[in-house]
């Protein structure tokens, strides 16, 4: 049974659609990506996943049940848009809003003493939040987000405004809560970050699912046929009948040369010819970004839109 | 604990923390101490010392023991003396200062001269100049020749003082003063008027802190945005009511304290005895009303029409209309903060909110000279302008049923604003940079779920 699931969310706002029968499915212990251009609806989607909109038609289930208020407690939310009251005190500030999320005083106490020793920000408890750098205030709004150890986790750009050793960090401490069991929603433009993290993704456009499934069966979907090749040394080769070179550059002692097969190629025939340029480091098919996927797939949609 | 509760907590805790609010709160009862002791103070510390006056009429013989010594001053008639030698040496010789009557004083009333070093204080002249008109007119009078002059003087002696009294329908007699009333009147409206805007705005300020700092998203993914808001206006009242209460008993405090301390002992004895002479007054108000026998001082009438102001009533009613004003302003307050990016953006909607707020407070002001016009009536019916009019028309006796009328209104009018509030703030709170218009909220009120 997935943790959570949209089936047919359709949101109307007094001019336009913001969804438009959307159907996502997280499984539990799954990291699921949310992913979409700008505008696509994502935001609406997880503000009705919070409660804080309701759809006007469609079901939003927790744990097979529709969700209830009280659920509200069992998820917690990074939003894009995040803020903290700028004159309050860290260490108060923190408390306040897990008290909100139904811990308790002493419990939330402690619970705050750990996660901020180990995101090493415990010396800032008593500074007011306007003192922090910016990457401090969101390790303190990340803390905030999982403290009542929510069953489902929303993060929305949880990335933006880290320096990459902190990207590190938090990306350890995302893949250690789905260990321990948390399910989270993922919400980004970083497509890197989507391959690294994401077992799952909806792509969503202009207010309607476009793409949906596990990363690694997209990414093998839209493979086009194409072969990364190392070679030791410098080659020189030249497409035949069984494959086409897209790109070959010499770098280090190494060439990097990039092929796609023709249709109907044979893939021996194509290791045939490389053994036989040079000698093969590796060979291995070359899966699509998920940068490249996205781009593709969102254009191809707005240019069929825009025929229509 | 139940979420509003810790919203409430944490509106009141970070406020009363402020230093602004430490500050506020103690100074302004300093200040209004100040302006209550300061006359006090003044009036008491009037040149007490004891003072001799000579008196010189140049070789006329009018006014000889006419200015009666007084507590702190002695009038000194030398018959002999020329102003021209006392005037350069009368403080050599013991004198406060000399006082020059002219002989020409009969026909030319400003040939009165009062040489001294110090400014001598208005008591004292009003205490000569009282005297000597009293005897010029005696002797004017006294150039008619009339008959059995002293004993015509002496009939016709007299000083009267207004005292009113207004029954109401139950025949129950109660001493007003019109004066009391009016004061009161200014004083409940003005505070309420002042009281409502500054905690509403504070209320708008810290919606709008919370849009800006963009933590509402944050909030409301834990709470029901309208707990939010209720926990900010009901946390922002107590501080409002804590405030309130601190002013009051610090400066009752105050004023005590210096009475006590600084004014001099008679002053506090004439305080001491008022009750005393007020039960007498109430004893002759409630048994055969033979007023005229009642001597009361001007200073004392004041003070027992104050305390037969329906106190009881009139703080009834302030804190009531001032709980149920804050409410629905702060409601109103709350929906136009949530519906604007930042202060400057507030101005296009604070505009029906000032005006019935503003209205009221012109009627409470013409309340005062007028109490039971129709316009007063209306506007201390209706719910926007109430808190401050009816407030203003308590101290000059409303009908019960008015008031029920009026309460209730209100009561109703408040759970209206408070759903209406409600509905703009939880769209407006999470939209973002386009500036909102008035079809955009009532877009929002008609949203449904």
């Amino acid at each position: 049974m997935p943790l959570f699931e949209a089936q047919n969310v359709t949101k109307r706002f007094a001019t336009m659609t913001a969804l438009d029968d959307v159907s996502i499915s997280v499984p539990p212990q799954s990291i699921y990506g949310l992913l979409g251009p700008n505008g696509a609806g994502k935001t609406t989607l997880i503000r009705i996943i919070n409660q804080i909109t309701a759809p006007d038609t469609g079901r939003v289930l927790l744990n097979g049940q529709p969700i209830k208020p009280e659920d509200v407690l069992r998820i917690g939310y990074l939003p894009e848009e995040r803020g903290l009251y700028k004159k309050m005190k860290v260490g108060e500030q923190a408390l306040y809003l897990a008290q909100l999320k139904g811990v308790n005083r002493t419990e939330a106490m402690r619970r705050l003493k750990y996660w901020f020793k180990k995101l090493e920000i415990i010396d800032w408890w008593d500074k007011k939040v306007e003192e922090l750098s910016k990457g401090m205030q969101q390790k303190v709004q990340f803390v905030t987000t999982v403290l009542h150890e929510p069953q489902l986790l929303i993060f929305d750009e949880p990335f933006t405004g880290f320096d990459p050793i902190n990207v590190k960090v938090l990306k350890n401490e995302i893949l250690y809560l789905r260990e321990r069991g948390a399910t989270i929603i993922f919400s980004t433009h970083n497509m890197a970050s989507v391959e690294e993290l994401c077992d799952n993704i909806t792509l969503i456009n202009k207010a309607k699912t476009i793409l949906e499934g596990s990363v690694e069966k997209i990414r093998n979907e839209w493979a086009e046929n194409e072969f990364e090749v190392v070679f030791d040394g410098e080659v020189n080769l030249t497409g035949n009948s069984h494959f086409s070179l897209i790109r070959s550059s010499y770098e280090g002692g190494k060439s990097l040369v990039r092929v796609k097969s023709a249709d109907g190629g044979d893939t021996n025939e194509i290791i045939k010819t490389m053994t036989a340029s040079g000698r093969v480091i590796s060979f291995n098919p070359a899966l699509p970004s998920m940068n490249d996927i996205f781009i593709k797939v969102v254009e191809t949609k707005n240019r069929e839109a825009s025929n229509n | 604990m139940n979420k509003i509760s810790i919203i409430i907590q944490r509106e009141y805790i970070t406020r009363v923390r402020k230093k602004s609010f430490i500050i506020m709160t103690f100074l302004t009862p300093l200040l209004m101490a100040l302006i209550f002791v300061i006359p006090a103070l003044v009036m008491s510390n009037e040149d007490k010392d004891f003072k001799k006056i000579a008196v010189v009429e140049d070789g006329a013989d009018l006014f000889n023991g006419v200015i009666s010594d007084t507590k702190d001053t002695d009038f000194e008639y030398l018959p002999d003396a020329k102003i021209d030698d006392l005037k350069n040496n009368f403080s050599e010789l013991g004198y406060y200062g000399v006082l020059y009557i002219s002989p020409q004083v009969i026909t030319t009333p400003n040939a009165i001269q009062l040489i001294s070093k110090k400014q001598p204080p208005i008591g004292l002249l009003d205490h000569i100049s009282g005297s000597l008109e009293k005897e010029i007119e005696k002797q004017k009078l006294l150039s008619y020749n009339i008959e059995n002059l002293d004993e015509i003087l002496k009939s016709i002696n007299t000083s009267i003082k207004i005292q009113t009294i207004k029954i109401d329908d139950a025949g129950e007699v109660r001493e007003t003063s019109t004066g009391i009333a009016m004061g009161l009147a200014y004083i409940s409206g003005f505070l309420m008027y002042m009281l409502v805007f500054m905690f509403g705005a504070q209320v708008m300020r810290g919606v709008i802190e919370e849009k800006t700092s963009r933590i509402v998203e944050v909030i409301v993914s834990s709470v029901k945005p309208v707990q939010l808001m209720l926990g900010k206006i009901i946390g922002i009242a107590l501080v409002g009511l804590t405030q309130f209460a601190v002013w009051v008993l610090l400066t009752a405090a105050i004023v005590m304290i210096v009475k006590s301390n600084i004014l001099p002992a008679d002053t506090m004895e004439q305080v001491q005895q008022l009750p005393q002479s007020l039960a007498q007054a109430d004893q002759a108000v409630a048994g055969t009303g033979n007023m005229t026998e009642v001597q009361l001082t001007e200073m004392q009438s004041l003070f027992s029409s104050a305390l037969s102001q329906p106190w009881g009533l009139i703080i009834f009613a302030f804190l009531f209309y001032f709980i149920t004003g804050y409410l629905l302003y702060a409601s109103l307050f709350a929906a136009i903060g949530s519906a604007v990016d930042n202060e400057t953006e507030t101005q296009q909607f604070m505009l029906p909110v000032t005006v019935p707020i503003i209205l009221g407070l012109i009627v409470a002001m013409g309340t005062m000279q007028n109490p039971e016009s129709s316009i007063s009536f209306w506007f201390s019916i209706i719910p926007l302008t109430s808190p401050i009019v009816m407030v203003a028309r308590i101290p000059f006796d409303v009908p019960v049923w008015e008031i029920i009328l009026s309460m209730t209104l209100m009561v109703a009018t408040i759970f209206g604003c408070v759903w209406m509030a409600a509905k703009i703030y939880r769209t407006g709170i999470l939209m973002y940079g386009k500036k909102t218009s008035y079809k955009e909220i009532w877009k929002w009120l008609t949203y449904k779920g």
